[in-house]
């Protein structure tokens, strides 16, 4: 692969005796999206603060474009890249005037800033707030202004540190939306940490899982999601259904795992006597009533339970169930689940299809 | 009543009437607490950007006697910078003590505390993320440091103010390491001091208001300049 447009190696940050991150190895390619999520206190700011060149890791370097940085030429590589912060950040002033700052302290004349920056102020929707006072704006407003300032710098790299989360639900959504395009257009290589999942999967080509300062993995959007390499990274990335079992048996790529309460033939490859746990994303699962062994499908495995929760949101249930071999956690669409009328304590049955299966 | 009505029109007439004695005084306190603010604002603004934005080993202990310095009072000050200047004190050999300069060093011990503790106070009021923000736009770091100033001069104005008007006012250290020496030392409080100790209340009113005016009119400035542009409470029906 091509040389990474930033490197990170061997990093090490310690917050007095805990260490707040320690990554060996981080690359970031010319052009992709990389998004890191991980729960709060994960580490996930100071990871941006050394990629951005903000905060000396305590050992361990960064390299920009191949080259080391060091106090010398940081400033240098500071002005290759942008960062946008979780709250906007604005300094007293107009829109104007804080779009126009990152360029203005490059020196750059105004008639040149005003044509640069006038293109990011239409398209980012904030065109009609230039002489405003920040102090007036909505937060939306302000994260916009926040993002033209970025962003017009045209920056090899930026780095969004949880951009979108002191934003309401429909802001949200737009923004998320309007930044989509403009990276999909720009093709500017980004770093966006945060802790949601669903601003991940919507920004991230890559999505590294960041855990206790440790980074668990960094792969594919599709692999995190569906292949996670731990049961830190699964649960992390709402594998919710983690079922302990044991390798029986293995023939030609079909492995047999048994776990309390039934058998499972799945695709993996492991030998016999391993300990295992499958892992199942909670849409992937189907709740029936139980009507005994008889009707579970063939392609299918099924587990028996008793529903413990039923927690209501906006589409969808979420059913918690307590099988024998342990917690069971699915989503149910708002129509399946009136058609079904469950409650709590119910006998049901837990289905899903082998292929929804991730053995680790 | 009488005794008020007469001074104040006496002191109408000295002010207007360009008393020579009465503006020299005026002038000389301005330059003395003037320097000493300026002192002070060279010496406590970038004591109190330190405080506020570096850890360092014994900042604590620091902070602390800054604050303690921010209440000293004059007469203690005054004390302390008549033993070390005194002709036979351990810095004797300047021979600063009854001079102006005197005045000044004293005034920069009462003012600069005050600047470096509202100087701190008013960059620790900004968001601690706010100078990484100026960094990862571009921003050198002596380029975030004039920013930072300017989104803090609202509360630096008030350290301004604050310096000075704590020293054109107070008379305790004045008065003991200056000595109020005619045409030389003598300034407004230690002459108002004075000529109310003599009884010449017309004098005293005078040199009273001048001095009232002439904070006033620094704070007058400085606040309009603070208000401008500042947030307005809604009107509530």
């Amino acid at each position: 692969m091509a040389e990474a447009l930033l490197a990170l190696r061997d990093i090490r940050v310690q917050h007095g005796a805990t260490t707040a991150l320690e990554v060996s190895s981080f690359d970031v390619h010319a052009g992709e999206v990389v998004a890191v999520i991980g729960p709060n206190g994960a580490g996930k700011s100071t990871l941006l603060r050394v990629m951005g060149l903000l905060q000396q890791p305590g050992s361990g370097s960064v390299y920009f474009r191949g080259e080391q940085a060091t106090p010398k030429n940081s400033l240098e590589m500071r002005r290759c890249m942008a960062s946008v912060f979780q709250e906007p950040l604005l300094l007293n002033g107009t829109v104007y005037a804080n779009a126009a700052l990152g360029l203005k302290l490059r020196g750059l004349p105004g008639d040149q800033i005003h044509e640069k920056l006038w293109p990011w102020l239409e398209r980012l929707g904030i065109a009609h707030l230039t002489s405003r006072q920040v102090r007036t704006l909505s937060g939306g407003e302000a994260q916009r202004t926040s993002l033209a300032r970025g962003l017009v710098l045209d920056p090899d790299l930026i780095l969004l540190d949880e951009p979108f989360s002191a934003l309401d639900a429909p802001t949200r959504e737009a923004l998320l939306l309007d930044l989509r395009e403009i990276l999909a257009e720009t093709r500017i290589t980004t770093v966006m940490v945060t802790h949601d999942l669903q601003e991940a999967a919507a920004l991230g080509e890559r999505i590294g899982v960041l855990s206790q300062g440790k980074l668990l993995q960094l792969a594919s959007q599709r692999e995190i999601f569906t292949r996670p390499v731990s049961e830190g990274v699964a649960a992390i990335v709402g594998m919710e259904t983690r079922i302990p079992g044991v390798i029986e048996q293995t023939a030609h790529g079909i492995t047999t795992v048994r776990f309390n309460g039934g058998t499972a033939r799945v695709r993996a490859d492991f030998p016999p006597g391993a300990k295992v746990t499958l892992c199942i994303r909670p849409e992937d699962i189907d709740v029936n009533h139980y009507l005994g062994e008889r009707n579970c499908p063939k392609e299918k495995i099924c587990i028996r339970g008793n529903v413990l929760r039923i927690s209501p949101s906006i589409a969808h249930y979420r059913i918690a169930i307590q099988a024998e071999c342990g917690f069971v956690s699915a989503l149910a669409s708002k129509s399946s689940f009136t058609e079904l009328s469950l409650r709590e304590g119910d006998d049901v049955s837990a289905s899903f299809r082998l292929a929804a299966v991730h053995v680790i | 009543m009488e005794l008020i009505w007469q001074g104040i029109f006496k002191a109408v007439e000295l002010v207007f009437g360009g008393d020579s004695e009465v503006w020299a005084i005026t002038w000389l306190s301005l330059k003395i607490s003037a320097t000493a603010t300026l002192i002070s604002l060279l010496l406590g603004i970038p004591l109190g950007i330190l405080l506020a934005l570096s850890r360092f080993p014994g900042r604590a202990i620091a902070v602390a006697l800054v604050n303690t310095g921010m209440g000293l009072p004059p007469v203690v000050v005054g004390l302390f910078i008549s033993i070390l200047l005194w002709r036979s004190g351990p810095l004797g050999f300047l021979e600063l003590i009854y001079t102006p300069s005197a005045m000044i060093i004293a005034q920069v011990v009462i003012a600069f505390p005050i600047v470096a503790g509202l100087t701190m106070a008013s960059f620790q009021s900004l968001d601690p993320n706010l100078a990484l923000q100026l960094l990862g736009i571009g921003a050198s770091k002596l380029q975030a440091l004039w920013l930072l100033c300017k989104e803090a001069r609202l509360p630096l104005l008030a350290a301004v103010m604050a310096g000075f008007g704590g020293v054109i006012s107070e008379v305790g250290a004045s008065m003991m390491v200056g000595g109020n020496i005619r045409a030389q030392t003598r300034v407004l409080t230690t002459a108002t001091v004075l000529e109310t100790s003599k009884g010449n209340f017309d004098i005293a009113i005078a040199l009273g208001l001048i001095l009232l005016a002439l904070c006033f009119a620094l704070n007058f400035l400085l606040t309009h300049i603070q208000q401008r542009g500042q947030m307005r409470w809604p009107r509530l029906s």
